[in-house]
Parts: C-alpha cells; sequence; structure tokens
C-alpha cells in the first residue's frame, strides 16, 4: 500500500492523519441493531484529550480549574463538565481533558496555567480514541467483559473510570443514560471493536427465554 | 479471585491489578558500604510466610498508584489495603508458621 503523501500543503499534515479505526467504519455501521434491544457503535475520531498531572492542593491547581472552569474532580469516577470540554478523573493527581476535534490550544492554555510549577500538560490525542457504544442493550453488552457494576446507582451518567473491557484496558465514561464511551489505547482499538461487534451480535436475534 | 480495594479506587477485581511482591523494603541507607551478600538479600532475599503478608500491589489499569495490602498467604483473604504513605496496620503483624 502506498504511503499517503501531502499534496495539499494548505490542510497540513492532519490531511494525512488516519483514526484507529478508519478501516472499520463499515463493520461498526454494519453492526447496529434496532428495536428494544437496539445497541450500536461508532467511532469518535479525532478527539482532543490533554493528559494534566497537578497537585490538587496548589496554587497552580487554582489556575488550572479557573482556565477549564471547573473544579478538578476530587474522587474516582468524577468528572467536570465544562462547555464542550470534560476533565475525567484518572487517579489522585491525573485527569484527562477530553475536548472535540480540533481544541489545540487547550494545551497551551493549561501549560501556561502551570506557570512552571510542578505539573505537566501534553496533549495525548494519538495516544487514545473514543468509541461511542449507545442503544437499550449497551449496559448488556458491556457487562459481558467489564468486571465493573454498571448499575446506575453506582455508574450513573456522568461517571468515568479506568477499568477493563475484555481484555482491554479502557478508560469507560458514561455519558448518558444509555450511552458509553470507551477510550481505549489507539492500538488496541481494533481488537475492542471486534470484541463489541461479537457481543452486540446476539441483540439482532429474538431474545431466547 | 481476590477482590482488592484500592485506597483511591475501591474494590476492583484481580485482573486489574500488577503484583509488586514484597512490602516495605527500605533502601540500604549507605549503598556504597554494602558487601555482596548483603546486596543479594537485600535484591533476592524475601520473606515466605503462611499467614498475613504485607505486598505492593499497583492499580494498573485504573488509577495507576501503588499500594500496599496484608493478605493472608494461607487463605487469600486480603485483610487490608492502605497507601505507601501510611503505616502497616498494627494488628496484622507477620504470621510465622501458623
Amino acid at each position: 500500500m502506498a504511503e499517503p503523501t501531502l499534496t495539499d500543503t494548505a490542510a497540513g499534515p492532519a490531511a494525512l492523519r488516519r483514526s484507529p479505526l478508519a478501516h472499520f467504519a463499515d463493520r461498526l455501521r454494519d453492526a447496529t441493531v434496532t428495536g428494544p434491544r437496539g445497541v450500536a457503535v461508532s467511532e469518535w475520531p479525532y478527539a482532543t484529550m490533554v493528559s494534566l498531572r497537578v497537585d490538587p492542593e496548589s496554587f497552580a491547581a487554582a489556575r488550572v480549574e479557573k482556565c477549564l472552569g471547573a473544579a478538578l474532580p476530587a474522587r474516582c469516577g468524577e468528572t467536570a463538565p465544562a462547555g464542550p470540554r470534560t476533565t475525567l478523573w484518572l487517579g489522585p493527581d491525573e485527569w484527562l481533558v477530553v475536548a472535540p476535534p480540533g481544541a489545540a490550544p487547550l494545551t497551551a492554555e493549561l501549560q501556561e496555567a502551570l506557570a512552571g510549577e510542578p505539573g505537566s500538560a501534553v496533549d495525548v490525542s494519538g495516544n487514545r480514541t473514543v468509541l461511542e457504544l449507545r442503544g437499550p442493550a449497551a449496559r448488556d453488552v458491556l457487562d459481558k467483559g467489564c468486571p465493573l457494576d454498571l448499575h446506575p446507582r453506582v455508574f450513573a451518567p456522568g461517571r468515568a473510570v479506568g477499568t477493563q473491557l475484555g481484555s482491554v484496558p479502557v478508560i469507560l465514561w458514561r455519558t448518558a443514560e444509555d450511552t458509553y464511551r470507551l477510550l481505549p489505547r489507539a492500538s488496541f482499538a481494533d481488537h475492542l471493536a471486534r470484541w463489541l461487534i461479537d457481543a452486540m451480535s446476539e441483540y439482532a436475534l429474538p431474545e431466547v427465554p | 479471585m481476590l477482590l482488592l480495594n484500592c485506597p483511591w479506587c475501591g474494590p476492583r477485581d484481580e485482573t486489574e491489578f500488577h503484583y509488586g511482591g514484597q512490602a516495605h523494603l527500605p533502601y540500604p541507607e549507605s549503598p556504597a558500604d554494602l558487601d555482596d551478600p548483603q546486596w543479594a538479600e537485600y535484591v533476592f532475599y524475601r520473606e515466605n510466610p503462611k499467614g498475613p503478608f504485607a505486598e505492593r500491589w499497583s492499580h494498573a489499569t485504573g488509577c495507576r498508584r501503588w499500594f500496599n495490602a496484608v493478605r493472608d498467604t494461607a487463605t487469600y483473604q486480603v485483610l487490608a489495603t492502605y497507601r505507601l504513605d501510611e503505616q502497616r496496620p498494627d494488628a496484622l503483624s507477620e504470621g510465622g508458621n501458623r
């Protein structure tokens, strides 16, 4: 296969990028199940992600919170939405800021907010991709491979945790009642997509009592 | 399957964790003064009790933090988990041979 070359220089290197599941988009679309046990999966490519590390007690953290427009989540599972971007708790001094594609200035803004104090803000958009799983049967699909209790009383919309799905480490983020976002590492995305399609296939058939 | 109570994330499946061996092994205070047998003891020699054993675990697919756990090596019961900056619970002393 020929390597893609940059013919339109005005578009910049972004014109050359391919998302980790670009080759799999048709398969994901074909796997859609409709009806009362419906479930569908799609990729949300090129989301901007910034890895943020800072001592939550420091002045730098206060400036970062001002920059983000929301307090940094303090406990496992919490998220802090602020406009189009959401901050996910990854660890006691580690967060992932997720924003729509093209929010490039975000990293620079956060670095400015740190102002040289201990901490870091690094663009890690290429590290993970985002899979969105939605539909009434979405939780049943996840229950097949996730050891966590995904009942709404424990894992309500707006919560996000680092865990495992199948054998793949993912960040699992419930964005709405029937919608989950899965953030696997880019190199695991293909395997996870195949795992999901396999797990979803039974819902296209009549329910076995 | 063990259920480990991560100090940051709460109870999670063993599959999310990575084992790190015996806990509370301080680095030698003056490494330059150690002879070979003493180095060997520091690097390789480990307790092997039947009973409570303090060991390190890392929550590899969750918060990625290291913490300590006291586990009964005979029953696999996890008696306590605590952060690295916390003291080992006094009541759970090394088990010896039961």
